[in-house]
C-alpha cells in the first residue's frame, strides 16, 4: 500500500502533468515505469519528486518498449502500475500494448500528444488519436479518455485504473502538451469522498496458495496455434467489450440540445469550441458542442441523435480529421452535411470556429 | 520390457508432467536446459517464488514447460516483463528466458540496460547459433563461414561483423561483486545444472545473473547427432564455456 496524499479536498495551482501524478497517488497507483520523452516528463518528476512520502516504487528504463513491458510486469506482480508517453514514444510503447490487449493486462498509460509524424513537434497536437486508439497489430481492445483540461486530467487517471482492473481491458488518458504543461485551478480531493472506491488489484503471477498444494501454477501465453482458437478468444473479448461500452461510454454536450450547427470536437479543442459556441450564440447564431470523452469506445446512440438534430456539423480537431473519421463511420446512414476544420498538430481557438461557422453560415446552411 | 517403459519420467518438480510429449523439435537443446533449470529450482527449494518469463522464438514452447508461474511475452520483451514483477515484487526470484536473437539483437538493449542496473534476475540467453523457429536465419552469434537461410554461402565475417560474445560483454559491463555470468553447455547436463544453482542463488541473494547456454538445433542445422555434438564442440572452442564471475557468496 502507498501513502495518499490527498486526505481532503484542497485546490492547486498546477501543471497537467503535475495533476496527473497526484491523481495516480490519489487513485493508489503503486508503481510508474517510464521513460522521458517531452512533454509528459514532469508526470514522472513530481512522481519521484512525491517518492518518500507516497513510498511508492519508480523505475526509469531504457526506452518505452521497456517502460510499456515493465508495467506489464508490474501489474502482473499484482501492483496498481501505470506508464506515460509521447509521440514516438506511443509508437515504440504499442508493442507492449498489443500485449496488454491480447492478454487482458489492465494497463494504465497517459498519453500527453505532441506533433507528428516523426520527432515533429515537442509541444502539441491531436494527432496521436488514432494510434492511441488503435495502435498494435491485430484488433485489440482498448479504453481511451480524452480529458478537456484539468479536472478531467485528475478525474480520469483516477477512472481510468478503475476501467482498467474491472474490465481488464488497456485503459488510457490522452490529452496532449497543452494539457501537461499549462498551469490551472483544479480541485484534488480523496476518491472516497466522492464515493469512488478503488478496484481491488489481483495477482496474476505468484497469486496466494502454494503450487501443487492449493493452485495451479499459472500459465499465460498470447502465442495461439490455430486461426480458429484465436478468433474464438477475440470473439470472448468483443463480447466483453461490447458488453462494457456500454457501461464505460461517456460523452459531453454543451448547448446541443437546439443547435443547428453542432461542433464535434474532443480534448481540448472541445473547449476551444465551448468558447466559441458562447460568441455565436451572442451573435445570434445556434451553435452546439458535442464532446465524445471516451473516444474508444464511441457513445454512439447519443452522437446518432446529436447529429441527426442538427443541420450541419463540424469537424474540428488540431490532426487531419482523425476523430472524425471515428465518428463518420458511427454515423453511417445520416444525412447531415459536414465542414471540416483541422489544423495538424496546431492548436485551434476559438476565433477559429467563430469565423468557421459564421462562414458556414454566410454561405447558408 | 513393458514394466520399463511404464517407469514415470524422472521430471524436476519444476517441471509440468502434465505437458504431455515436448514440443521442441527432436535433439533441441531446450529440454535439456529446462530440466536442468528446473532440477536447480528443485534444488534450491524455489519453486514457489519463482516467476519465468519466455520469449518469442523457439523458446515460446516452454509457456507450459514448467511447474512455474509462467509468462509468455514478445520477442526481445522477457528481460523488462519480468525485471517488471521483481521492481513490483522484491521477493520474486525473475527468470527471463530467451534465445539468442531474443538476447542478442532485438532485446539487446534490455540486456544491457538490466545488467548496468543489476537487475535483481537471471537471464537465460540459449545459443544455438541461428533464429530456429523462423527457419534457421542468421543470429548475433552464427559461427564465421556457418551456413544459414540468410547466409547461404557461409557468414561473412567482413560483412556481418564477428559473433557477439554475449557472457564477454555482460560481464564488461556488470558490478562484478554482485553478478554471476557464465557460459554452460548442454553436452555437460550436470555442470548446467550446478550453473544455474549458483545463477538462481546469487538471484536470491539480490544480484544479476546471466547464463549463456551452448545448445544445439539439429534441425536448422541439418546435422545428424554425430554433426550436431561435432558443431557444438566447435561452439565450446570458439565461445568459452567458463564463469566469467562468479560472487563470493555463491
Amino acid at each position: 500500500m502507498v501513502n495518499k496524499l490527498i486526505k481532503e479536498d484542497i485546490k492547486m495551482f498546477l501543471t497537467g502533468n503535475e495533476v496527473l501524478a497526484y491523481a495516480a497517488n490519489s487513485a493508489e497507483a503503486e508503481f510508474m515505469y517510464g521513460y522521458p520523452i517531452t512533454p509528459q516528463n514532469e508526470i514522472m518528476h513530481t512522481w519521484c519528486k512525491l517518492l518518500p512520502k507516497t513510498e511508492a516504487g519508480f523505475l526509469q528504463t531504457e526506452d518505452e518498449i521497456s517502460a510499456g513491458f515493465s508495467t506489464i510486469g508490474g501489474i502482473l506482480a499484482g501492483k496498481r502500475a501505470f506508464t506515460a508517453t509521447a509521440g514516438p514514444g506511443n509508437v515504440i510503447m504499442q508493442d507492449a500494448q498489443s500485449m496488454a490487449e491480447m492478454m487482458r493486462i489492465p494497463f494504465v498509460c497517459a498519453v500527453m500528444q505532441r506533433g507528428g509524424p516523426s520527432t515533429a513537434t515537442v509541444i502539441y497536437a491531436q494527432q496521436e488519436t488514432r494510434l492511441t486508439c488503435y495502435g498494435g497489430n491485430g484488433e485489440g481492445f482498448r479504453i481511451v479518455y480524452s480529458t478537456a483540461g484539468h479536472q478531467d486530467l485528475y478525474d480520469y487517471m483516477i477512472k481510468a485504473f478503475n476501467t482498467a482492473w474491472k474490465y481488464k481491458f488497456p485503459t488510457y488518458v490522452l490529452a496532449d502538451g497543452y494539457q501537461g504543461k499549462m498551469r490551472e485551478p483544479v480541485m484534488l480531493y480523496d476518491p472516497a469522498s466522492r464515493g469512488i472506491t478503488m478496484v481491488p488489484t489481483e495477482k496474476a503471477l505468484l497469486a496466494d496458495g502454494e503450487i501443487g498444494v492449493d493452485r495451479k501454477s499459472i500459465h499465460m501465453r498470447n502465442t495461439y496455434n490455430m486461426e480458429e482458437e484465436l478468433m474464438e478468444v477475440l470473439d470472448s473479448y468483443q463480447v466483453d467489450y461490447d458488453k462494457m461500452a456500454e457501461e464505460v461510454a461517456e460523452w459531453e454536450e454543451y448547448k446541443a440540445d437546439d443547435a443547428e450547427i453542432l461542433v464535434i470536437a474532443h480534448g481540448i479543442v472541445a473547449r476551444s469550441a465551448r468558447t466559441a459556441i458562447d460568441e455565436l450564440r451572442e451573435k445570434g447564431i445556434k451553435a452546439g458542442l458535442y464532446r465524445p470523452i471516451t473516444i474508444r469506445p464511441l457513445a454512439v446512440k447519443p452522437l446518432r441523435e446529436a447529429v441527426s438534430r442538427a443541420k450541419h456539423i463540424l469537424f474540428t480537431e488540431s490532426a487531419n480529421g482523425q476523430l472524425a473519421q471515428m465518428v463518420l463511420e458511427k454515423i453511417y446512414g445520416l444525412t447531415t452535411p459536414y465542414s471540416t476544420l483541422f489544423k495538424m498538430g496546431v492548436g485551434v481557438t476559438g476565433d477559429d470556429i467563430v469565423q468557421k461557422v459564421e462562414n458556414i453560415v454566410k454561405e447558408g446552411v | 520390457m513393458a514394466e520399463l517403459l511404464n517407469l514415470p519420467p524422472n521430471l524436476p518438480k519444476s517441471q509440468n508432467a502434465e505437458v504431455g510429449a515436448s514440443k521442441f523439435c527432436p535433439g533441441c537443446g531446450h529440454g535439456i536446459t529446462l530440466k536442468s533449470l528446473g532440477n536447480a529450482i528443485d534444488e534450491l527449494g524455489i519453486k514457489q517464488k519463482t516467476v519465468f518469463g519466455c520469449d518469442i522464438g523457439c523458446s515460446l514452447l516452454s509457456w507450459n514447460y514448467m511447474d512455474l508461474d509462467t509468462v509468455q511475452t514478445h520477442h526481445g520483451r522477457t528481460t523488462p516483463v519480468i525485471y517488471g514483477v521483481t521492481r513490483a515484487n522484491p521477493e520474486a526470484i525473475g527468470i527471463a528466458y530467451m534465445g539468442d536473437g531474443g538476447g542478442l539483437a532485438i532485446g539487446a538493449q534490455h540486456l544491457v540496460n538490466a545488467s548496468i542496473r543489476g537487475e535483481r534476475m537471471l537471464i537465460i540467453v540459449v545459443n544455438n547459433t541461428n533464429y530456429g523457429m523462423t527457419g534457421g536465419q542468421m543470429s548475433p552469434t552464427t559461427m564465421p563461414g556457418q551456413k544459414t537461410e540468410t547466409t547461404p554461402y557461409g557468414r561473412d565475417c567482413s560483412v556481418t561483423g564477428e559473433p557477439a560474445k554475449g557472457a564477454e560483454m555482460v560481464a564488461a559491463i556488470v558490478n562484478k561483486s554482485k553478478s554471476f555470468v557464465a557460459r554452460s553447455t548442454v553436452s555437460n547436463p550436470m555442470k548446467l545444472k550446478q550453473t544455474f544453482v549458483k545463477a538462481l542463488k546469487n538471484v536470491e541473494n539480490g544480484g544479476f545473473s546471466f547464463v549463456e547456454v551452448l545448445s544445439i538445433c539439429p534441425l536448422n542445422w541439418r546435422t545428424n547427432n554425430v554433426d550436431t555434438f561435432a558443431r557444438l564442440q566447435q561452439m565450446e572452442e570458439y565461445f568459452e564455456v567458463k564463469e566469467f564471475l562468479t560472487p563470493e557468496s555463491v
